[in-house]
């Protein structure tokens, strides 16, 4: 995985609630069996017309927002468990998504694939948004040694929360599969002593 | 302090802590389907390693799969390469699938109840986020991500994080047409679609210990639709007759001493919980939903909140979604054309969903502008459903039961509803796109679904019954 620091960016803002994952990356584009080139499917439904054509009034489409950091409303990523959902955002070019909810599936997905999701308050949200919309060029940075997101040029800023652990983990690339895979020993002896895996061996 | 049931299978679980960090936790049963595990076989063939306890996963294939002529090869490419990775990749690592053709296939979370996989007490997690479903009988269930498919697949554990506890309870009496889809639906649409994010919930209450446990099991499964990670119910008598008998039940002793430590898995008298909502079942009516999310809900007879009675900040979503379904703020519901009727799913597609909607049509006829989908939710409901006689009740009515799968709920396969079509859906979601790109949904009960099959438009289905 990708280590990752400090990002500096303009955003692509979506000042919508409950984006849930379907919106994201709808359920027909799920038939792949490889993690790669979701990114054009991304918001498909929102982004494109029936004939492939780009719909102008989807913020994606609009060439004065671009960038690595994607801003949304409250409760982003409800729904399906998919992780072809963070796959998309990443490879559409996204480090980080900031929201004021994330659901919860959807931000540990982003995080095994070293995608930070920020939650900030609602009125840091609205900030971000009313920024953005005065001037679309206006930058983020988003700091995750010290936990500190800021819109760039002004005194707005805010901290975010983060487990130790996972951020040990986004700054190292580190992965929780070789984690796990180190504490093999203490597995099988929690395998060894538990009385109720005897039981339910069919 | 006294502990409750999530906290008591939790804590029976976690193998070590990381510093700082989560639990790691370990996983009794991972259930996979086609869609969420390539990938997560393909990280460990990478890592160079196998699945460490092969005999811990349960596949089938269920969110692709074709609902009419399972004998032939599936005609659309991409699915059938899907279907067959899977195939290909339990006989490469030794995980026990219930492929197409198998008496056992089905929805992933019907198939792990009715064979007996899905026990109180147990942890079990699926790439699939209604996975919540098999709360239903007292385990930590949940849906996870392909990359912590992976991780189950390759150490049989999970890195977690603990949620914070809801406690929902539900006293009283269901009304007449009212059922668990609309207990479940009533939950949402008051705390909305992210009100029980962060939690994992424990559904009790006399309305909820009264239910079946198929009822159980719609409860639990939309536990995910308000945000929370699983619901749970503590096991009962009514959960051990359901699971006597069945394949992989513990037999003869060893069923003796699992009912013994099942007793104990309730939750104590002084324990706690993080938060806690009470609701009157007599307060339920038979829901509807009329947005794009779960929680825009509203009892049938009732009308769409009108715009000044929603959140400012949730104004421009609202106003999106009835853009998308076609409706005015304020509107009744009541009287509208309805062409497209689902029963099936992780949520209603059990041997009780079918005898209700059955024994509502029968006698009646579908209307004629209506085209149902009738999808049973596994081989072995669509073996009892026959073998009842549900197949021809259903028939003379002028429905037809197809064969299992996930069907209609997210049209992964042919089963899609058209652009701008209204869908009555016993299903758990109605987002854009859903059903279709395009498509229209509205979630509601089987027997709503069956009133409004026969009827063409939406209808409340309590003047429908005697």
């Amino acid at each position: 995985m990708e280590k990752f620091i400090t990002i500096q960016s303009t955003v692509v803002p979506l000042p919508i609630e409950d984006v849930d994952t379907d919106q994201i990356i709808p359920a027909r584009f799920l038939k792949a069996t490889t993690k790669s080139g979701f990114g054009k499917s991304l918001f498909c439904d929102w982004r494109y017309n029936e004939d492939g054509t780009p719909k102008a009034d989807f913020v994606m489409n609009n060439p004065l927002y671009s960038g690595k950091i994607l801003v949304a409303g409250k409760n982003f990523g409800c729904g399906s468990s998919r992780e072809h959902a963070a796959w998309a955002i990443d490879d559409a070019g996204f480090k980080v998504v900031v929201s004021s909810f994330f659901a919860d599936i959807f931000r540990g997905n982003a995080l095994n694939n070293g995608i930070l999701p920020v939650q900030v308050s609602e009125a840091f949200l609205k900030s971000i948004f009313d920024a953005v919309a005065a001037n679309p060029k206006q930058e983020l940075n988003v700091d995750l040694v010290n936990q500190v997101i800021s819109i760039t040029g002004t005194d707005l800023k805010e901290s975010f929360v983060i487990n130790e652990y996972k951020k040990t983990c986004l700054i190292n690339g580190y992965d929780d599969i070789d984690y796990v895979l180190s504490v093999k020993d203490k597995i099988e002896s929690y395998e060894k002593t538990s009385k109720y895996l005897d039981l339910i061996q069919a | 302090m006294g502990t409750t049931l999530f906290e008591k299978v939790w804590n029976a679980h976690v193998v070590t802590e990381v510093k700082d960090g989560p639990s790691i936790l370990y996983i009794d049963k991972q259930l996979i389907h086609e869609v969420t595990s390539p990938q997560a076989f393909a990280g460990i063939e990478k890592r160079g390693i196998g699945v460490f306890r092969p005999e811990r996963t349960l596949a089938t294939p269920d969110h692709n799969v074709p609902t009419k002529g399972q004998n032939l090869p599936i005609v659309e490419d991409l699915s059938r390469f899907q279907v067959d990775k899977l195939t290909e990749n339990c006989n490469k690592f030794g995980v026990t699938l219930y492929g197409l053709g198998h008496a056992s296939q089905g929805v992933v979370h019907v198939v792990g109840p009715e064979t007996g996989t899905t026990l109180p007490g147990m942890t079990i997690v699926c790439g699939d986020s209604h996975t919540s479903t098999h709360g239903a009988f007292g385990s930590i269930a949940f849906g996870i991500g392909t990359s912590e498919v992976e991780q189950v697949l390759a150490t049989q554990c999970l890195m977690q994080t603990k949620a914070k506890t809801l406690k929902i309870e539900i006293n009283g009496t269901l009304s007449k047409g009212v059922t668990a889809k609309d207990i479940i639906l009533y939950v949402i649409a008051q705390i909305s679609a992210a009100g029980g994010t962060g939690y994992f919930v424990e559904y009790c209450g006399s309305a909820i210990t009264s239910l079946s446990m198929e009822a159980r099991m719609t409860i639990c499964n939309m536990s995910i639709e308000m945000g929370a990670r699983g619901g749970m119910i503590a096991p009962d008598e009514t959960t051990f007759n359901y699971i006597k008998g069945r394949e992989f039940a513990p037999k003869g002793a060893k069923w003796d001493e699992a009912v013994a430590y099942w007793k104990t898995l309730f939750t104590d008298a002084d324990a706690t919980f993080d938060k806690t909502l009470k609701y009157d079942a007599a307060d339920i009516g038979p829901m509807i939903t009329y947005g794009t999310n779960p929680g825009m809900g509203i009892s049938v007879n009732k009308n769409i909140p009108s715009i000044d009675q929603i959140e400012e900040s949730n104004k421009v979503t609202f106003k999106k979604a009835l853009d998308y379904m076609g409706f005015q703020a304020g509107d009744s519901l009541i009287g509208k054309q309805v062409n497209w009727v689902f029963l099936g799913s992780c949520t209603n597609g059990r041997i009780e969903d079918l005898r209700q909607f059955a024994e509502f049509v029968k006698g009646k006829k579908k209307a004629a502008n209506i085209n149902a989908l009738i999808v049973p939710g596994s081989k072995q409901v669509e073996k009892q459903a026959i073998a009842e006689g549900i197949d021809k009740v259903l028939a003379e009515a002028g429905f037809e039961l197809r064969e299992p799968g996930c069907s209609a709920c997210l049209a992964m396969n042919e089963d899609k509803v058209p652009k701008g079509e209204y869908c009555v859906s016993t299903s758990n979601r109605n987002f854009e796109g859903r059903q279709g790109p395009g498509a229209r949904t509205l979630l509601v009960s089987p027997l709503t679904a069956a009133a409004i099959a026969v009827s063409g438009k939406i209808v409340d289905v309590r003047e429908m019954l005697n």
